[in-house]
């Protein structure tokens, strides 16, 4: 049975995209057959993030349209075997998809696939709505301040209300607290929340921190998944991530800023 | 689909006949549209007799023709017979009483069963427990709202809205283990976060009606 991740937060901004490209990366290195579905259609990314945009012919939308295939629409990963990603559509809007359209296409990919990651669009409209519908797990993408805290709590009350699963009556979604944009020395001068802080607001299981850093940048630009980065503290916050989610007991890394100057200066 | 069936607030006027003279009534309604010409132009009107007021079919009707010659939108008549109503050919509206003046009646704390919350109430949800008590053991967010037409109980952190009494007992209280409320209400009586005292947040606290002014203290030590 393919188990439907989605990756979701609210608000904008504070790496639903990276998130879903690393995690499906790291998936898929696992050894899992991964597809990530692009719900944010008129604002295509993550194919940038994943670097492969020149190879979009087909998208989602023609795929709900009954346009092209699936196996047309889906862009095998060069660097990673097991990764597929399914594009977004550019020219048109969250209403192209329809719920029997997406329900479709979803069934179509669980046949081929062990994980299907759903990067949805910001906001709680159609497109979120669509993307988090059919949800077996959701990451709820948070970085650590006081409006980005507020809407992840809002798309908690709509995962335990407005989904498949609690519509049917079944096992409620899996719910995963990915906190980002992490800085440990700006939570000590009291500009950002605390790790603490946020999982006491939100009283969900928390499965990773992902460090602000400029990794994360460096891949997007490059159009590589930062998971695959593994000298960088983004790659490996992603990588023990998935190992979490995968059931692997890992200690979280990155709470504390260890290195000082000395050590920098050093190699440390 | 031929038709569809919707219910729409809207703003209509109510003409309150005061005296059984309808001569009079419609002059001094001329006096009121020579100041106001437009003001009452097209807009829905409903003729309420006062009560007391011996009222004819004959005399409904006079008003009515008057209130067509000068382009009101008669709707309706209430405080009347339905019998005379329909003597008039006007529908009478039924759910259309006067404001009461008087403070409603303070209604008992509802008895019904307790309805038991164990998942978080996350920010934008509602949840009312109508008719009886509400108890939460999970945390309530910012930006949620819990209501009850009984007490409220939370085992928890309070972070969001909590109205007990809502259908207006004054007996209700609400209770929790942690209370960080944006506001707390009882009976329609309410306090903001900004008006409560710094020291009850983050504690066990209760809150009660006292008049009609709330009050909160903590939960552990009653002594205020």
């Amino acid at each position: 049975m393919a188990r439907v991740v989605v990756v979701t937060s609210g608000k904008g901004g504070v790496g639903k995209t990276t998130t879903s490209a690393a995690f499906g990366a790291g998936l898929a290195r696992a050894g899992h057959r991964t597809v990530v579905v692009d719900f944010d259609v008129g604002l295509r990314n993550l194919d940038l993030i994943m670097g492969c945009e020149r190879r979009v012919v087909y998208d989602f939308v023609n795929v709900i349209h009954g346009e092209a295939n699936l196996n047309q629409a889906l862009i095998r990963d060069k660097r990673v075997e097991n990764l597929a990603i399914l594009p977004a559509s550019q020219t048109r809007d969250k209403d192209a998809l329809t719920q029997e359209g997406v329900e479709k296409v979803l069934e179509g990919l669980a046949e081929d696939f062990d994980y299907i990651v759903c990067d949805s669009p910001a906001g709680i409209e159609r497109g979120a709505h669509l993307a988090m519908y059919y949800a077996d797990d959701a990451l709820v993408v948070t970085n650590p301040e006081v409006s980005s805290v507020r809407d992840s709590d809002r798309v908690l009350g709509l995962l335990s209300s407005k989904t498949r699963r609690a519509e049917r009556g079944e096992d409620p979604v899996k719910e995963h607290l990915i906190v980002t944009r992490y800085s440990p020395s700006r939570v000590g001068k009291g500009e950002m929340l605390s790790v603490e802080d946020v999982c006491e607001i939100l009283s969900i299981n928390l499965l990773g921190v992902i460090p602000e850093s400029t990794a994360v940048l460096n891949a997007s630009n490059a159009g590589m998944p930062v998971i695959l980065d593994e000298k960088s503290d983004a790659g490996q916050a992603y990588s023990d991530t998935v190992a979490r989610f995968l059931g692997e007991e890992r200690d979280h890394r990155f709470l504390t800023d260890k290195k000082g100057l000395f050590s920098k200066l050093f190699g440390g | 689909m031929a038709i569809e069936i919707k219910g729409r607030m809207g703003t209509f006027m109510v003409l309150r006949m005061l005296t059984a003279d309808t001569a009079e009534v419609l002059r001094q309604l001329d006096g009121h549209l020579s100041t106001a010409p437009d003001l009452l132009s097209g807009v829905p009107l409903v003729l309420a007799p006062a009560d007391g007021l011996s009222v004819t079919a004959e005399m409904l009707r006079k008003v009515v023709l008057g209130l067509k010659e000068r382009g009101f939108l008669q709707v309706g008549v209430t405080n009347v017979s339905e019998s005379l109503a329909s003597a008039a050919d006007l529908g009478l509206m039924r759910n259309l009483a006067a404001p009461s003046r008087e403070k409603p009646v303070a209604a008992a704390v509802a008895a019904g069963p307790a309805q038991v919350v164990s998942q978080p109430v996350r920010s934008g949800q509602q949840i009312y427990a109508r008719g009886g008590d509400l108890v939460v053991t999970a945390p309530v967010s910012a930006g949620a709202e819990i209501m009850a037409d009984g007490h409220i109980h939370v085992y928890n952190t309070l972070r969001g809205r909590a109205l007990a009494g809502v259908q207006g007992a004054t007996e209700a209280r609400i209770f929790c283990t942690d209370q960080r409320a944006e506001l707390l209400a009882i009976a329609g009586h309410y306090l903001l976060s900004d008006q409560i005292d710094p020291a009850l947040s983050g504690i066990s606290t209760m809150a009660w009606l006292k008049g009609d002014l709330l009050q909160i203290q903590s939960a552990l030590n009653p002594g205020g």
